[in-house]
């Protein structure tokens, strides 16, 4: 068990020490050949100075150089702030998603009609593109005079709530035959069914989708505060970044850098308050989790 | 007043479809109360429909049921029946005296007189050490026990029991079998008990029901003249394998009316 | 059989019907403006009159999604094979895998407007390819490794080469794996495509289109775009499906399904 993480934290170093040096080697490559394939003329698909693929230090420096010349304040700092604005919209977009997901979940155990009715549709929900919905959101809110992290929320809560339906109607069809046909012998009624047996078997399947569920809504907080013309969070401050991409590249990187940071921190609170549940043997084995059919973004 | 009263019983599954099948037919039997009966019979013979019929699980096509002089249905909201399955089925997220009480939770009972039950429903089952553990840290047959400890819970008159004993290995099995025995004489609990092996049958039963497959009949009901109480040389004992003998030979008349077996 | 058929169709298609008409009655009897909500039958009509500009837009955006739905498949394909056949790769491949698709992956889009410029279609299959690769390769993975150690040794019994091993046991018991994966993936390279095209992109493609559309107010036009967006989604979903039905008639979700 100890070997085996010791070797799992090795293989994760050794993973990402090979990835900074693919990174650094390409570009060694590129300044050695001039910008082709070795003994090519063929040209290289991403190309090699310092404006495309700024050094690996170069990004993590940059995080602790001031943002802007004249002030202060380091990059980190603001992008920090900015996540931490992002990451409020997101956990009201996760909050209502999960919450909506759920009742969907419990909805459909309960009423083979509803599920008939409207499964097809909470498929197709998440082949609209959300950016579209966006402005449209925005446009609405103003006219009911919302607060403007209304619409934000309901973007990643839009995104967030599928997973959370899908793995919860999974889980609360999850127990055996026998254990409904136990239940049926105690004369049970069905919210009885519901609470004693159902849904603590959908638990194990719940926390893989909250996960997902996770990163699900800081894509929408992101995605959602564009429109919204929010300055405060990530997505303008990677918009804008991206903008002076020319005079300051590795700004752009470091950003998204702290942007996939936000998302993997999100997940792994999940995880912890997962670990704090659920005990050790009733946790879902990963390849039932894969099963669960998530796995997405966006 | 018998316990269980069958008459006429006859249960076809999608019928009218494509692929009707007539699962049960024309089934007649009468359980006296304290009576432990076998049902046993090849696959696919309905021993098991006709557990779940008994049990308002499945309703059947035609023909009444009679428990207690109620129908099943309101037999089983009265709380007669325990069942007990060939898995345990204890949810694995609750530790083993919770799983006990579940029953009696479901049936509004107050909780300190829960845990006093569920501590002597373990104590009747021998595993009142194991109440804070949770079911994966038991063996098959402890869990089995814990599954009889929690139908015998809420004190139902039968106790339906489906080859609960047929994932187990042979030793556990005649130890669970000598233990079933014995609650059976402790609680005065009518028993249908559905098994495919033949031993388990004859040591266990007052009267073992052989029954013969498609369409699921009942082609004979053999009388276990056994002294009471079972010990553990009847097994040895000439009548017992005199009985065996009986039993069997009456499964092979009804696998010989099997075509092309 | 045509009962069975209006038992399982016949909500869906009644409440689609239902949402439809309360929609267009509620526009009409409250006179709701179309820059606040267009009703479907003004979405319609803009679908038809516009279809010169948006079909062009919607192919092209179609197009780098298939482009990178394909090469971001491909490339976890063989990651997962990789990662199947050795130890080392899976535990250091995985746990990295699971992190970054923990990450809001959309974000790279930037990143590849600079790099491969704004007009240049393939910034949009790059994005789309390393969206869908996650998803695809994790559940690629955990399904090469799924089948049970019980079949794993009766294939050693027969003295199996472990090609051999690959094609008759891994890979089948991957694809019910592969098929929830691509469910995923589909959609997302669609919505992924676009939200790419958003961040800057060739103006003649859906996601500049709606960008445009919804900056000048013109709703309907946006509807418009977000139900040919979703067909494209919806129709290679369905393509999944079936394909999923074809290849793996024996699975269970397909077995209830039918």
């Amino acid at each position: 068990m100890r070997n085996r993480r010791v070797r799992t934290v090795f293989s994760f170093v050794g993973i990402l020490a090979t990835l900074v040096l693919l990174w650094e080697g390409y570009k060694a490559m590129g300044a050695a050949t001039g910008g082709t394939w070795p003994f090519t003329d063929v040209e290289l698909p991403i190309r090699t100075n310092e404006r495309s693929m700024p050094h690996v230090w170069d990004i993590v420096s940059t995080l602790f150089s001031e943002a802007q010349r004249g002030r202060d304040e380091l990059l980190v700092t603001v992008l920090l702030k900015a996540a931490l604005f992002t990451f409020r919209s997101a956990l009201i977009g996760f909050t209502v998603g999960s919450l909506v997901g759920f009742g969907l979940g419990v909805l459909f155990v309960r009423s083979g009609l509803a599920e008939r009715g409207l499964m097809p549709y909470v498929v197709a929900s998440q082949t609209v593109p959300v950016l579209a919905i966006a402005p449209i959101l925005v446009v609405w809110s103003g006219r009911l005079d919302l607060p403007i992290w209304v619409p934000v929320g309901a973007i990643s809560a839009y995104l967030a709530f599928y997973p959370v339906a899908i793995s919860t109607l999974r889980g609360l069809r999850s127990p055996e035959a026998t254990s409904s046909e136990l239940m049926r012998s105690y004369a049970a009624t069905p919210n009885q069914v519901l609470f004693k047996l159902q849904i603590p078997a959908a638990m194990p399947y719940l926390f893989p989708a909250l996960k997902v569920a996770a990163t699900a809504s800081i894509i929408g907080a992101i995605v959602g505060e564009l429109p919204a013309g929010i300055r405060e969070g990530l997505g303008r401050a990677i918009l804008s970044f991206a903008s002076s991409f020319s005079s300051a590249p590795e700004k752009l990187f470091a950003s998204v850098l702290v942007a996939s940071l936000l998302g993997i921190v999100f997940v792994a609170l999940v995880t912890l308050v997962e670990r704090l549940t659920i005990p050790a043997g009733n946790r879902l084995d990963p390849n039932e989790l894969a099963m669960a059919g998530q796995g997405g973004a966006a | 007043m018998n316990t269980l009263e069958l008459t006429g019983i006859t249960m076809v599954f999608n019928q009218g479809g494509a692929n009707e099948v007539t699962a049960l037919d024309g089934i007649d039997l009468s359980v006296a109360p304290g009576e432990f009966i076998s049902l046993i019979g090849p696959s696919g013979c309905g021993k098991s429909t006709l557990l779940r019929l008994v049990g308002d699980l499945l309703s059947p096509t035609s023909g009444t049921a009679q428990v207690n002089s109620k129908t099943p249905h309101q037999a089983r909201l009265d709380r007669d029946y325990g069942m007990v399955f060939q898995s345990a089925t204890l949810l694995e997220w609750r530790r083993i005296a919770e799983n006990v009480e579940l029953p009696l939770e479901v049936m509004g009972v107050a909780k300190a007189q829960r845990e006093a039950t569920a501590r002597e429903m373990l104590e009747l089952v021998q595993l009142e050490k194991f109440s804070d553990h949770y079911p994966w840290q038991l063996s098959g047959g402890m869990q089995q026990r814990v599954a009889i400890a929690r139908a015998l819970s809420f004190k139902p008159s039968i106790l339906l029991m489906d080859e609960p004993f047929g994932a187990l290995d042979e030793m556990t099995r005649e130890r669970m079998q000598m233990e079933l025995l014995r609650i059976w004489e402790e609680t005065n609990t009518t028993i249908v008990f559905v098994t495919h092996s033949i031993p388990e049958a004859v040591f266990l039963s007052t009267r073992v029901v052989v029954m013969s497959p498609r369409p699921g009949q009942i082609s004979d009901v053999i009388d276990i003249d056994l002294p009471q109480p079972r010990v553990f040389e009847t097994r040895e004992d000439t009548r017992f394998f005199e009985l065996l003998t009986k039993v069997r030979e009456s499964l092979r008349k009804v696998e010989g009316e099997e075509p092309g077996a | 059989m045509t009962s069975d058929r209006l038992h399982k169709y016949g909500p869906a298609i009644v409440l689609f019907v239902g949402a439809l008409a309360v929609w267009e009655g509620a526009v009409r009897v409250f006179d709701i403006q179309g820059f606040i909500l267009p009703a479907p039958s003004a979405i319609a009509a803009t679908f038809a009159s516009q279809w010169s500009e948006l079909w062009p837009a919607g192919l092209g955006t179609f197009l780098s999604a298939l482009g990178g739905l394909a090469l971001g498949s491909v490339v976890a394909f063989l990651a997962s094979l990789s990662a199947a056949r050795w130890t080392a790769v899976r535990d250091g491949a995985m746990p990295l895998a699971i992190a970054a698709n923990s990450t809001p992956i959309i974000v790279l889009a930037p990143i590849a407007n600079a790099w491969f410029g704004l007009l240049n279609p393939f910034g949009t299959i790059a994005v789309v390819a390393v969206l869908v690769f996650f998803p695809i390769m994790i559940n690629l993975v955990r399904g090469l490794t799924s089948a049970p150690a019980t079949q794993v040794e009766l294939m050693r019994s027969y003295a199996t080469p472990s090609r051999t091993v690959l094609a008759k046991l891994q890979m089948p018991s991957a694809l019910p794996y592969l098929f929830s994966a691509m469910k995923v993936a589909v959609a997302l390279s669609v919505i992924g495509a676009i939200v790419k095209e958003y961040f800057g992109g060739p103006q003649d493609r859906l996601g500049q289109y709606i960008t445009l559309k919804a900056g000048l107010f013109q709703f309907e036009e946006a509807w418009a775009a977000i139900v040919l967006a979703s067909a494209f989604g919806i129709l290679l979903y369905t393509v999944v499906v079936a394909l999923e039905r074809r290849v793996m008639p024996w699975h269970v979700s397909v077995r209830s399904a039918s």
